[in-house]
């Protein structure tokens, strides 16, 4: 199944989907709380005035909407990794725990240490995250294959506990809780430019490495004895895999809180158009990903008007349905 | 081979075999179960020696005339329905790993839980008005609601237990996410009360309470109790289990009903214990193996001990401060589960 069928096509589907996340970027900052015409959303960046309006575009609406396509790509990217080495269709880093592991390490942050800026947020819940990863995923790659239902039931029951430690910490102490409860929620909101930069490196290198792992994890899907019988080390794919999508996910919650389904939903729609191999589903799944962040993001800002949604609830929403239709299309027995 | 008595009357078609050692470890566990309740009563502001309790537990008179009200009114209450809630977590955990054939299965990740959370945390954020009396039936509704929408998905011309867990933990995850919604907005006072509630504690639970749960217990575990032939049969896959003459489709069915009804009914009166309905079955299973005959009540036993057990360490670790009895749960919870997908990874 595979609708863009030429070499062609795919570079073209990616120039379209290129465009298409440039027209989100724009719609994302053009709509939002305070209504600010079109007319002076292009003023803002031509004709810097210094004026109200001029501020909230630059330092709020263009940093958000730039943090939302970063995260969006990444997680998406993350998905797309996880779900091929463990060749496990049902698999995200939310599914599987790593952003409750994010959450827990960030609660404890704040409860232990007093921890209040999104900066110390972001060290936490990368520790917290790489942990939980390396936990799940690791047990289910190492040591041979899992099958989907295990590795989801173990995922499941991870971020289970995870979150019921955090629940825990959240109890004894309602200042935690009202500082963080926004953040556990997943949100893009009041991101700074300042913030996107210091993790920067983590998701581009997350980014690079895994669209250099494209032709190795296409290998690693026809399963383990084709990936060695075609030379390749597996062992170490593996493990390179593993570091990609601690960098992704890490990343991405560290910035954004646990924002979930996206790395589920994407590859799934990459795998649509583009078919089986990974040097492109990887691509893609990063375009469309942010492409999805984005727009959920605007959807979220707009639905409550002027409250806004957490974007990581929007997405679950739209997410959690879709995994559920695909464990009904996928599991026969 | 097991040595297994066997108890059939002269002519009768019915007999009963039992494991011996399941006895034996049912008893040891009640009695350890016993002791926890009398060690539980016995903790508080107004400490009762073990000895009056029990006294007072038969209604005989002691030494201080206020040891009878204090025993059977305040804290008996208490201790029984950590009791029978963990009971019924740990059999509904013990019905899901049998149908499922996975050992991480528990009523705490196909979303019963995340359902009957939901609704708690919705009446308590949403309608902060309502009286509390009226918890329990909305976490009630909330887990069956969640319960029948995951058969009804999951039914594809059959049942399957792959997609029944699959399509829980979904259904878990927009649970969650409606929750987490109620938590973000919500009054900062309520959510603090809807999370104690989400975590999961038998503090000041009464004689009403136990009076509501019981009858469900009552009807759903001899249910599951009297099943468990053909919960032994499903746990070896529905050809063997046909084959064998169970009607598949129906024993399943009702086994997950007995389940379902068992999670429901403890959460909507303790809220979510965290990981009794996972790990009790696995302890019970190292007791007295895998035959569900003797598996269910030493499982139910184990359950009931664990959270009567876990209650008296919330109370007593960091007195006068309470800890719920679902957070020591969790905490003890963290270590056994990483142990348990180290062993899942291995087999």
């Amino acid at each position: 199944m595979r609708v863009l069928r030429s070499r062609t096509a795919l570079l073209f589907g990616l120039l379209v989907a290129a465009g298409l996340l440039f027209v989100c970027l724009l719609a994302s900052v053009r709509f939002g709380a305070a209504r600010i015409g079109t007319w002076d959303v292009i003023s803002a960046f031509i004709d810097y005035g210094g004026s109200e309006d001029d501020l909230i575009i630059r330092t709020l609406r263009v940093p958000r909407a730039l943090v939302a396509a970063l995260v969006g790509a990444s997680l998406a990217v993350a998905g797309a990794v996880i779900q091929g080495v463990t060749r496990n269709p049902l698999s995200d880093p939310g599914i599987l725990g790593i952003e409750a592991g994010a959450a827990l390490a960030v609660v404890a942050s704040v409860f232990i240490l007093g921890a209040s800026s999104l900066t110390t947020y972001a060290l936490f819940a990368f520790v917290g995250a790489a942990a939980a990863a390396v936990v799940v995923y690791g047990l289910g790659t190492l040591g041979g294959v899992m099958t989907p239902m295990t590795l989801v039931v173990a995922g499941a029951a991870l971020a289970s506990l995870l979150s019921s430690l955090t629940t825990a910490v959240l109890i004894f102490n309602q200042r935690t809780l009202e500082e963080i409860r926004f953040w556990l929620a997943g949100s893009v909101a009041g991101r700074d430019l300042e913030l996107l930069i210091q993790v920067l490196p983590y998701l581009s290198v997350g980014l690079l490495l895994a669209f250099a792992l494209g032709r190795q994890i296409t290998a690693l899907t026809l399963g383990e004895d084709v990936a060695t019988g075609l030379g390749q080390r597996t062992a170490w794919v593996r493990f390179l895999s593993i570091a990609t999508v601690v960098l992704l996910a890490g990343g991405a919650v560290a910035v954004a809180g646990p924002i979930g389904f996206v790395g589920l939903v994407v590859p799934h729609v990459a795998h649509f158009f583009v078919g089986v191999d990974y040097r492109w589903i990887l691509p893609y799944s990063a375009l469309l990903g942010a492409v999805l962040l984005v727009s959920a993001d605007i959807a979220a800002r707009l639905v409550l008007r002027p409250q806004e949604l957490p974007v990581g609830i929007m997405t679950a929403l739209v997410g959690a349905p879709f995994f559920i239709y695909l464990a009904r299309q996928r599991v026969k027995g | 081979m097991k040595e297994w008595v066997v108890i059939r009357p002269r002519g009768g078609r019915v007999s009963l075999r039992i494991d011996p050692r399941a006895v034996v470890v049912f008893a040891v566990l009640a009695l350890v179960s016993f002791a926890g309740v009398v060690a539980n009563v016995g903790v508080g502001e107004y400490p009762i020696p073990p000895l009056d309790i029990v006294l007072a537990l038969f209604g005989v008179e002691s030494g201080d005339a206020n040891y009878g009200f204090i025993v059977n009114v305040l804290r008996l209450p208490r201790a029984l329905v950590a009791v029978l809630v963990g009971a019924a977590l740990a059999v509904s955990g013990t019905i899901l790993q049998g149908l499922t054939k996975n050992d991480l299965a528990a009523p705490d990740i196909v979303g019963i839980n995340a359902g009957a959370g939901l609704a708690a945390v919705t009446l308590i954020v949403a309608f902060p008005s309502v009286s509390a009396a009226y918890l329990p039936p909305a976490a009630f509704c909330g887990a069956i609601v969640v319960a029948v929408t995951l058969y009804v998905l999951a039914w594809r011309g059959s049942s399957s237990p792959t997609r029944l867990i699959l399509i829980g933990v979904g259904l878990s995850a927009v649970a969650t996410a409606l929750t987490t919604f109620m938590i973000t907005f919500g009054e900062i006072y309520q959510v603090s009360q809807a999370l104690v509630w989400l975590t999961g504690s038998v503090y000041g639970r009464s004689w009403e309470q136990i009076f509501i749960l019981l009858p469900w217990l009552v009807v759903f575990m001899p249910l599951a109790f009297l099943r468990f032939r053909h919960l032994n049969a499903l746990n070896l896959g529905d050809e063997v289990a046909t084959g064998l003459g169970s009607r598949v489709e129906l024993e399943r069915g009702l086994l997950v009903l007995a389940s379902v009804a068992l999670a429901a009914s403890a959460v909507a009166t303790a809220g979510t214990i965290a990981f009794v309905g996972l790990m009790a079955p696995h302890i019970a299973r190292r007791l007295v193996g895998p035959a569900h005959g003797g598996l269910l009540p030493v499982s139910a036993m184990t359950g009931g001990t664990m959270v009567v057990l876990a209650d008296l360490v919330g109370r007593t670790l960091f007195a006068p401060v309470e800890i719920p009895c679902g957070i020591v749960t969790a905490v003890i919870g963290a270590p056994f589960f990483l142990y348990l997908l180290y062993k899942t990874r291995k087999t």
